[in-house]
C-alpha cells in the first residue's frame, strides 16, 4: 500500500535526522565510511520506522524482527540509527572510532545495543540472516529478518552460497536489499568486478527480485509490502543508490567509500544535506498521496 | 558429568566414534527441542545425518558451501537454538575459517563444531582431506574451547559437554573406529581437566586423540620391558589447556613428550610447551606429531606409524628423553 503523504514526510524527517547525524559522527570520529553510509539510509529508515518490531527497552526481545547490515562497513549509519531510535546513547557517538570507544568502524553486536550481529567481513551476513530466518521456523517464531548486502559485497561467494540455500529452504520470512551504489573501494563496481545483470543472478539463484529507487520511500514501501506477502521464496530488493546521497560533492564517487572531513568539508556537507532534504521533502509532498 | 550411556565398552567397539556422536546428538535432541544439525553435503560421512532422519526438520543440509553453514549456525544460535555442524576437520577449520573466527567466536554464540576426519584418519584420502592444523587455528581463536577426544566414549561425553556449557566448541574426532581406551563414560571426564591414565613419576606423556591409546600401549610396554614408570595425561581438551597438570607433570617427572596427530606446530605440543616455558620449570621435552609436513597418503594406522606417533614411535622417544639430560632451575622443590 503506498504511504501516506504524511508517512512520506514523517520519513523524509527522520532520515534527514539520520543522514545530520552520520555527518556528525563522521565529523567527531575524523573519517568514516560515510558514501556507503548515506546510500544506505533511506533503507534502515523506512525499516526501522515503519517495519520492524522493536523495543528499545528490551534490545533482546526475542519476538523482535531482526536487522543484519552485512555490509558492515556502514556502522556508522547503522550506530547513528541505534542511537536515534534509542537502543544506545547518542552521546556515544562522539566517541566513534576513538580509543576504547564500545563503537568502532565494524559494530559489535555484544557492545552496541540494537545490533543484531557483527559485521565487517563481506560476504556473512546473508548467512546469518537465513539462519535466523529459519530459526523463527524451528522456533514458530512470526519474526522477521532484513539484511542489506552491499553491492561490491556480492563479489563473496559465500553470497550466493547463502542465496542459494535461502531458496532451498523457502526462506520467505528473510527479505534482503542489496544497497545498489555501484562503487567499492578502488573504483566503480562494473570496472572492478562486473557485477551486471546483478538482478538475474539473484533471479537465477531462486530470489523474487524488486528492483526500486533506493532513496525513494514509496518505492521501498512497495517493494518490502509485496516481500512481507510474499510466500515461498525469498525475496531481494536491490535499490538503486547513490554513493553519499545527500552530500553533493560526494555523491556517486567511489573516493568517498571511506573519507574524512575536515571544518569546511562539513560545513558544505550540512549545507548540502538542507538542499537535498528540501528536495526531497518537494517531492513527497507532490508525489505522495 | 554426562552419563546415560546405556551400551558398554564391548558393544561401542561395534561403533565408529562418529556414530556414537551421532547417538549421542540424537539423545540431546530427544531431550532439547532447540538443539538443530547443520552439515554441508556430509550428513552419512560424520554421522549428523543420524539425527536428521530422527528430526528432519531440525536438520540442514546446505550442500556442499560450508561458509554459508557456519553464517546460519551463529544467526540460528542468536535466536536461541544451539546448532551442532558437522564437516570435516579440514573444512570446518579452514574453508570456513573467517565465518568461524567471526561469525561464531568474535559473536561467542553457542555454536558447537563436532569435524570429524581429523588429523590424517582419513589417510588415504590425502593431504585435501588431512587436518594437521586445525586446532592451531581453532586454538588461537578467543572464546573456542577446543577438544580433540581419545575415543568413541569420550567424545560422548564431549558432546554432552558442549552442551551443557555455553559458548563455541570445536570437537575433533576421527574417522572410522577408535582404539577404545574407556570401558565406561563414567571416568570424571570435565572440560579443561586432563585425565591421568597411567600413573608414573619418570616421565609424562601428555597426549590427545588416537595418540593416547598408543600412549597408554607405549607406558605399559615400558613398565614391563624397562622398568619405567610412565605417566600418560589423556589431555581432551586443548583450550583450555590443564595448566595444572603439565606443571605437576613437570616438576613429578621433569620428563615430558606430547604425541598429537597434528601439525607440532599451533597444536598440543606447542600449548603444553608454552606452558613449560611459563612456569620457567627445566625439564627433557620432546613433540611427537607430524614435522610440518604434509603426511603421506595410507591407512591411519600405517601413517601413524610412519609419523611416529603410533606405540613403538612413543617408546622409542621414551627412551630417546630418558638418556637426555637437562638443566635443574634453583627451585626444584618447589611445590605446584
Amino acid at each position: 500500500m503506498a504511504l501516506t503523504k504524511q508517512e512520506w514526510l514523517e520519513l523524509e524527517k527522520q532520515a534527514h535526522e539520520l543522514r545530520k547525524l552520520c555527518l556528525d559522527t563522521t565529523y567527531w570520529a575524523g573519517s568514516a565510511h560515510i558514501g556507503g553510509g548515506m546510500s544506505v539510509m533511506d533503507m534502515l529508515t523506512i525499516l526501522y520506522y515503519k517495519y520492524m518490531k522493536y523495543d528499545v527497552a528490551n534490545p533482546q526481545w526475542e519476538d523482535r524482527d531482526r536487522f543484519i547490515l552485512s555490509k558492515g562497513h556502514a556502522g556508522v549509519a547503522l550506530a547513528s540509527l541505534v542511537c536515534h531510535v534509542g537502543f544506545d546513547d547518542k552521546e556515544k557517538l562522539k566517541t566513534f572510532n576513538l580509543s576504547n570507544s564500545t563503537m568502532g568502524i565494524h559494530l559489535d553486536s555484544n557492545k552496541v545495543k540494537g545490533v543484531d550481529a557483527s559485521t565487517g567481513s563481506l560476504g556473512h551476513g546473508l548467512s546469518i540472516a537465513l539462519g535466523t530466518a529459519l530459526a523463527a521456523k524451528v522456533l514458530g517464531k512470526d519474526y522477521k529478518t532484513f539484511c542489506i548486502l552491499g553491492d561490491g559485497e556480492c563479489d563473496e561467494g559465500s553470497n550466493w552460497e547463502a542465496g542459494m540455500a535461502a531458496a532451498h529452504f523457502k526462506a520467505d520470512n528473510l527479505i534482503s536489499f542489496v544497497d545498489r551504489n555501484k562503487c567499492m573501494i578502488d573504483g566503480r563496481t562494473e570496472d572492478v568486478m562486473k557485477l551486471e545483470p546483478l538482478a538475474d543472478k539473484w533471479r537465477s539463484f531462486g530470489f523474487i527480485v524488486k528492483e526500486v529507487d533506493g532513496h525513494n520511500f514509496n518505492e521501498l514501501a512497495d517493494a518490502i509490502d509485496f516481500a512481507l506477502e510474499n510466500k515461498g521464496a525469498p525475496v531481494m530488493i536491490i535499490a538503486d543508490t547513490i554513493k553519499g546521497c545527500g552530500v553533493d560533492y560526494m555523491e556517486d564517487d567511489y573516493k568517498w567509500h571511506y573519507g574524512a572531513l575536515n571544518e569546511e568539508k562539513y560545513e558544505l556537507a550540512k549545507a548540502s544535506l538542507e538542499k537535498y532534504y528540501a528536495k526531497r521533502v518537494a517531492r513527497a509532498e507532490k508525489e505522495g498521496i | 558429568m554426562a552419563g546415560g550411556l546405556t551400551y558398554t565398552a564391548t558393544e561401542s567397539t561395534a561403533f565408529s566414534t562418529a556414530e556414537i556422536y551421532g547417538k549421542a546428538l540424537c539423545e540431546l535432541g530427544e531431550k532439547h527441542p532447540e538443539v538443530v544439525a547443520l552439515t554441508a553435503d556430509l550428513g552419512k560421512s560424520t554421522k549428523i545425518g543420524m539425527f536428521g532422519e530422527k528430526f528432519p526438520d531440525r536438520y540442514f543440509n546446505v550442500g556442499i558451501a560450508e561458509q554459508n553453514m557456519f553464517g546460519m549456525a551463529a544467526g540460528m544460535a542468536r535466536a536461541g537454538l544451539v546448532p551442532f555442524l558437522s564437516t570435516f576437520s579440514v573444512f570446518a577449520s579452514l574453508r570456513s575459517a573467517d565465518q568461524l573466527h567471526t561469525d561464531i567466536c568474535y559473536q561467542n554464540v553457542n555454536a558447537k563444531i563436532i569435524a570429524t576426519h581429523a588429523g590424517t584418519s582419513f589417510g588415504q584420502a590425502g593431504s585435501t582431506h588431512h587436518a594437521i592444523c586445525d586446532m592451531a587455528v581453532a586454538r588461537s581463536i578467543p572464546n573456542l574451547t577446543v577438544i580433540c577426544p581419545a575415543d568413541g566414549l569420550e567424545t560422548y561425553n564431549a558432546v554432552h559437554a558442549a552442551y551443557d556449557n555455553f559458548g563455541p566448541y570445536y570437537i575433533r574426532i576421527n574417522r572410522g573406529f577408535d582404539r577404545v581406551l574407556y570401558d565406561s563414560t563414567d571416568y570424571g571426564f570435565e572440560v579443561g581437566k586432563a585425565v591421568t591414565i597411567n600413573e608414573g613419576s619418570d616421565i609424562t606423556i601428555i597426549a590427545c586423540g588416537s595418540c593416547v591409546f598408543q600412549a597408554y600401549q607405549a607406558a605399559k610396554f615400558l613398565e614391563t620391558n624397562d622398568g619405567l614408570k610412565v605417566r600418560v595425561l589423556n589431555m581432551h581438551t586443548i583450550k583450555p589447556i590443564d595448566r595444572e597438570a603439565i606443571v605437576k607433570a613437570v616438576m613429578d617427572t621433569r620428563r615430558i613428550i606430547t604425541a598429537e596427530d597434528h601439525n607440532v606446530i599451533g597444536g598440543l605440543g606447542s600449548a603444553v610447551a608454552e606452558v613449560i616455558v611459563e612456569a620457567g620449570k627445566g625439564c627433557a621435552f620432546k613433540q611427537l606429531g607430524i614435522p610440518d609436513k604434509f603426511a603421506p597418503i595410507g591407512l591411519h594406522e600405517d601413517i601413524m606409524s610412519s609419523l611416529g606417533i603410533d606405540q613403538n614411535g612413543i617408546i622409542a622417544a621414551v627412551r630417546e628423553v630418558m638418556g637426555k639430560d637437562f638443566e635443574l632451575d634453583d627451585d626444584w622443590d618447589d611445590e605446584v
